[in-house]
């Protein structure tokens, strides 16, 4: 489904990622880890379609598609989604009409017939349920003056609404107590299905006892280290990131003298 | 309201306006009686001799002329504009009217009323449509006004004020220029000297208008300037909302407009006065567009009275007023709520006055400037509480929003505060329409100017609200289609 393949990418001319290769396939849920600043964020970023960074080579392909000649929101009615990892606010703009918005933007892409009022409230009410989401937020403006925990319910309880093939979830367990972690992974493992992908970009193990991936890998240096299953994000909870720079290193230095 | 046919701003789609072309950019070709430009007393007695005035406002104009003549231009504003040639304006543009003018639409010049077709004014729909009443002003003269009857019926009066001056001289003489003295402004001045004509509402005491008045102004032949006056009169306990909303067609040259809008509040009166003003705004580069130098202002003389402007300025090259309240009744509230959008080469200055003089009189302000382009924009208010005014409140928020790194907002509030039981709140914001917003609009699915104009839309939510449930519609989209192609 989703091929990125020598992803190459720069920042105001700064190398954020050395050459991404992930192969992502329907039904898999991927994790990417790694300490700060190596490029992870970056990687959802780019693939969602934000602006500020500079493809220098590689590409990225969806279902076959080049999703880097596509605007934002064309990669999202191919159906990908991004939870950010800080939801912004759009004070006066009601959270349910911008997402009413979104989702027949995307239906009527596709041919189909828009929601009318009756079916989207109908749609929002089971969805909210899911992350426990107060019916008040719906009314409220987008994530204005909303908690932080509050802003990442928030993000799943729109992933459910517009049901992305590909979710990213960018550091959701960031800031939030333990509570509100179980919500959100509970919402997250109820929208697992199995044409449904999901990349969780995440510093820490913790999010991953309560959505449990299919792969991790590791980034750092804007490159994939280490790539294992779920006993890989075990080890570098014990071990931390320092052992896999340096096998990395060391296969390089290997691989040079072979040559 | 599910028609929008009758709002002249909002009847095509955003896609029928591809490259911003102004929508309601065309010329009626229909014979006007129209007098040479320049401007002297010959041609003040004219204008008034044309409309069969009286001799009290005939020297009442004069009086006003030759004050003008003393004043010089201000220039305090925060615009440019080339300096206007007052000798190169003419001061007199009406549709010549068969015999004594139409008594009901069926006479009215066909022309006039394709016109109003295509600005989606169609009046035979007004007339249909419960609730609203449209005096309609064309080139100074109203030539139509509907549902007279039933405001008869009510005892309220509403007809052009050239009609008012000969049918009820006693109200215009009483209260004609007591809100805005003939000599208050420069343009004022010009104003009370070469009006042409304008609305006239008077409600009796204790009358709740049964219907929401409307009058839709159009600035027509070419070179004339639009001189409107207006005054409106809640008697005690009476209640009007009165709405006015203006397009003009397209043209190079710059027209003046220098209106003088006086309301006047009795004891428990009330009036809420929305404006949506759509004229020209001249292109790209700034050519043509018309100067609205307006002078509004609402007397709240009545104890308990209360008055609020609501206004959505999207057009004009240039837009400097100040709809201003002078609470002088005791508990007498003033209210402002203003959205004002330049785009390309738009200027605006434009606030309110707040004159506190009755004890506990309160005030709101909230002001809601947007720029893009090249627009400049300038919030400039003044909040003053007199010695008198015992317990006085006012809370003012002004929010500027930027698109895009060309344009600018400015904010120039004044206070002046003579009692210390005054209680003051002054918030002001000013913010870029952000990147970060529009990626995440566009993250779930909706193209970018779809996300600009939510994004401005909610940014203006405040004032919206204050509108009328039709104009609040119409205002949506009018702010949609003004903001087409400003970003990206």
């Amino acid at each position: 489904m989703l091929k990125v393949d020598n992803l190459h990418v720069s920042v105001a001319g700064k190398k954020i990622l050395n050459g991404i290769n992930l192969s992502i396939g329907a039904g898999e849920v991927h994790a990417i880890m790694g300490p700060n600043g190596s490029g992870k964020s970056t990687l959802a970023n780019v693939i969602a379609g934000r602006d500020g960074y500079e493809v220098t080579a590689g590409s990225v392909t969806y279902h076959g598609k080049d999703l880097l000649a596509m605007k934002p929101e064309e990669r999202a009615w191919e159906g990908v989604f991004l939870a950010f990892q800080y939801p912004v606010e759009i004070p006066g703009v009601n959270n349910t009409y911008m997402l009413k918005a979104g989702v027949n933007a995307r239906r009527k892409h596709h041919g189909e017939q828009e929601l009318d009022a009756i079916e989207f409230m109908q749609l929002i009410r089971e969805k909210a349920k899911l992350v426990e989401l107060d019916q008040s937020f719906l009314s409220r403006g987008v994530n204005e003056g909303f908690s932080g925990g509050e802003k990442k319910r928030n993000e799943i309880f729109q992933m459910a609404v517009l049901e992305p093939s590909l979710a990213l979830l960018d550091e959701t367990d960031s800031g939030l107590d333990i509570d509100a972690l179980r919500i959100v992974a509970q919402g997250v493992n109820a929208l697992r299905r199995e044409d449904r992908s999901i990349v969780m970009v995440t510093h820490y193990q913790r999010l991953l006892d309560y959505i449990e991936p299919d792969f991790v890998h590791v980034l750092a240096d804007g490159k994939i280290l280490k790539s294992g299953d779920k006993s890989l994000a075990l080890e570098l909870e014990s071990r931390g990131y320092d052992w896999v720079k340096k096998e990395a290193a060391d296969t390089e230095s290997a691989q040079a003298k072979s040559v | 309201m599910n028609d929008v046919k009758q709002k002249p701003v909002v009847e095509s789609t955003p896609e029928d306006f591809a490259g911003q072309e102004y929508e309601a950019g065309f010329v009626t070709d229909i014979e006007t009686d129209t007098l040479p430009p320049g401007l002297n007393e010959d041609v003040i007695r004219h204008i008034s001799a044309k409309k069969d005035e009286p001799e009290w406002l005939l020297n009442w104009r004069l009086e006003a002329f030759r004050h003008w003549q003393t004043m010089t231009e201000p220039h305090w504003a925060h615009v440019n504009y080339e300096p206007i040639d007052f000798q190169s304006i003419s001061y007199y543009s009406a549709p010549k009217s068969k015999e004594d003018g139409p008594k009901s639409l069926d006479e009215v010049d066909p022309k006039l009323l394709e016109t109003y077709e295509k600005l989606g004014i169609p009046l035979r729909e007004q007339e249909m449509l419960a609730g609203v009443a449209v005096d309609a002003v064309f080139d100074s003269v109203s030539v139509a006004t509907t549902f007279k009857g039933k405001l008869k019926e009510a005892g309220v009066i509403f007809c052009p004020i050239s009609e008012a001056v000969r049918e009820h001289p006693e109200l215009v003489q009483q209260y004609l220029g007591t809100v805005v003295p003939t000599g208050d402004n420069f343009y004022a001045a010009l104003n009370s000297a070469v009006f042409t004509d304008g609305s006239f509402v008077y409600i009796p005491k204790g009358v709740r208008c049964p219907m929401e008045l409307s009058t839709y102004f159009r600035i027509n032949a070419m070179n004339t300037g639009q001189f409107e006056r207006t005054l409106i009169i809640a008697d005690a306990g009476a209640f009007v909302s009165y709405l006015e909303g203006c397009t003009a067609p397209q043209r190079d040259e710059n027209q003046l407009h220098a209106a003088v809008v006086e309301l006047v509040l009795l004891d428990d009166a009330q009036i809420k006065y929305a404006t949506v003003q759509n004229w020209y705004p001249g292109d790209e580069n700034g050519k043509g567009g018309i100067y609205n130098f307006v002078t509004k202002r609402a007397d709240c003389r009545g104890d308990r009275s209360k008055v609020s402007w609501t206004q959505v300025e999207t057009g004009s090259a240039i837009t400097w007023k100040y709809p201003s309240c002078v609470l002088r009744g005791d508990d007498s509230v003033g209210e402002f709520y203003s959205v004002a959008l330049t785009k390309m080469r738009q200027e605006a200055d434009t606030g309110t006055k707040m004159i506190h003089i009755g004890k506990r009189t309160k005030s709101t302000i909230v002001s809601k400037g947007i720029a893009a382009g090249h627009g400049q924009q300038a919030y400039r208010g003044l909040v003053r509480i007199a010695k008198s005014a015992e317990g006085a409140r006012n809370y003012t928020q002004c929010d500027s929003l930027l698109i895009g790194d060309t344009c600018g907002a400015h904010t120039f509030p004044y206070v002046e505060v003579k009692n210390p039981t005054a209680t003051m709140e002054h918030e002001a914001t000013t913010s870029k329409i952000g990147e970060d917003q529009l990626f995440y609009c566009q993250q779930r699915g909706i193209s970018e100017e779809d996300a600009v104009n939510m994004i401005v839309n909610g940014f203006c939510k405040d004032v919206f609200n204050e509108l009328p449930m039709e104009f609040a519609v119409e205002a949506n989209r009018l702010m949609e289609v003004s903001l087409e192609g400003a970003v990206g």
